[in-house]
């Protein structure tokens, strides 16, 4: 049995797990401050 | 401990920290899986298959190091009602679940040019599965306690009981020897892995810490920004 799919695709699962799970953090944390400034700075 | 109990004096460790752990993250992740996938030779007895070590080992050691962060945190808030504890409790269980199941799917593929199986109910495996459905359970309930306004004490009672899963995790191997190799590794007891195989696994270890560490610090300051909001939208109202 070639194991090169298996590394492959074992990479690719973490790869792509890792990344989703980075942006979404980013996105939340960067919406939800520029939120809390908004609010703030409205008069 | 106590002296970060202030978010303002957290979020002044936290905002360069988190650049600066995602920065040395990405790159001792990229050093570690170039070594792992190109520079090591294969192992004599799995042949290539075992370069999967490089990623399998770290996120299974994020997925249980997860918990006990969620278990410190926990007993933090009931115990001595440090105010960013319950943030800290939800801040960790997506990336502790997001690394069990990245664990769970990277050992399954690895299964089955090792064992000639996807799946075996295995000590190890079950305990793992196990642990995955007990990050399901935490996030959804911690998210109830915060939508009513709770204080998030069920929610860090589960995440203690939880943590009797941990020993039954790290021991599984011993105790039902069935497919899952033993342990080859600990931060106290040193490898059985020669060295030659062994460093890229020190740099994606550190590397996906460093990262993890990175998404925990995004999600609170996530959190205490939404704080910020809430109370901002609260006092507005009472205007």
């Amino acid at each position: 049995m070639n194991p090169w799919p298996f590394v492959v695709a074992a990479y690719a699962v973490t790869g792509l797990g890792t990344v989703g799970l980075l942006a979404w953090a980013w996105r939340s944390m960067r919406v939800a401050e520029a939120e809390a400034d908004r609010l703030g700075r409205r008069p | 401990m106590h002296g970060y109990a202030n978010p303002t004096r957290f979020l002044r460790f936290a905002r360069p920290a988190t650049g600066w752990f995602l920065g040395l993250g990405l790159a001792l992740l990229a050093a570690g899986v170039l070594g792992g996938l190109f520079v090591t030779p294969p192992d004599y007895l799995q042949g290539e298959s075992v370069r999967i070590l490089y990623v399998h080992v770290p996120v299974a050691w994020l997925g249980m190091a997860g918990w006990t962060g969620i278990a410190v945190a926990s007993l933090m808030q009931l115990v001595w009602r440090h105010p960013l504890a319950a943030i800290a409790g939800r801040a960790i269980a997506p990336a502790g679940a997001t690394f069990a199941a990245i664990c769970l799917a990277t050992g399954s593929i690895w299964g089955r040019p090792t064992w000639g199986t996807w799946w075996e109910w295995d000590g190890r495996l079950t305990s793992m599965l196990i642990l995955f459905f007990l990050y399901l359970g935490y996030i959804a309930l911690a998210s109830a306690e915060r939508e009513r306004g709770g204080d998030g004490r069920m929610a860090a009672l589960f995440g203690l009981v939880g943590a009797i899963n941990l020993p039954i995790i790290h021991y599984s191997v011993l105790w039902w020897r069935t497919l899952h190799q033993g342990q080859s590794i600990s931060i106290l007891g040193g490898s059985s892995i020669d060295r030659e195989l062994a460093w890229p696994l020190y740099l994606t270890l550190l590397g996906f810490t460093s990262l993890f560490a990175a998404v925990v610090l995004m999600r609170m300051r996530a959190e205490l920004a939404r704080t910020k909001a809430e109370a901002r939208l609260r006092r507005r109202a009472a205007e």
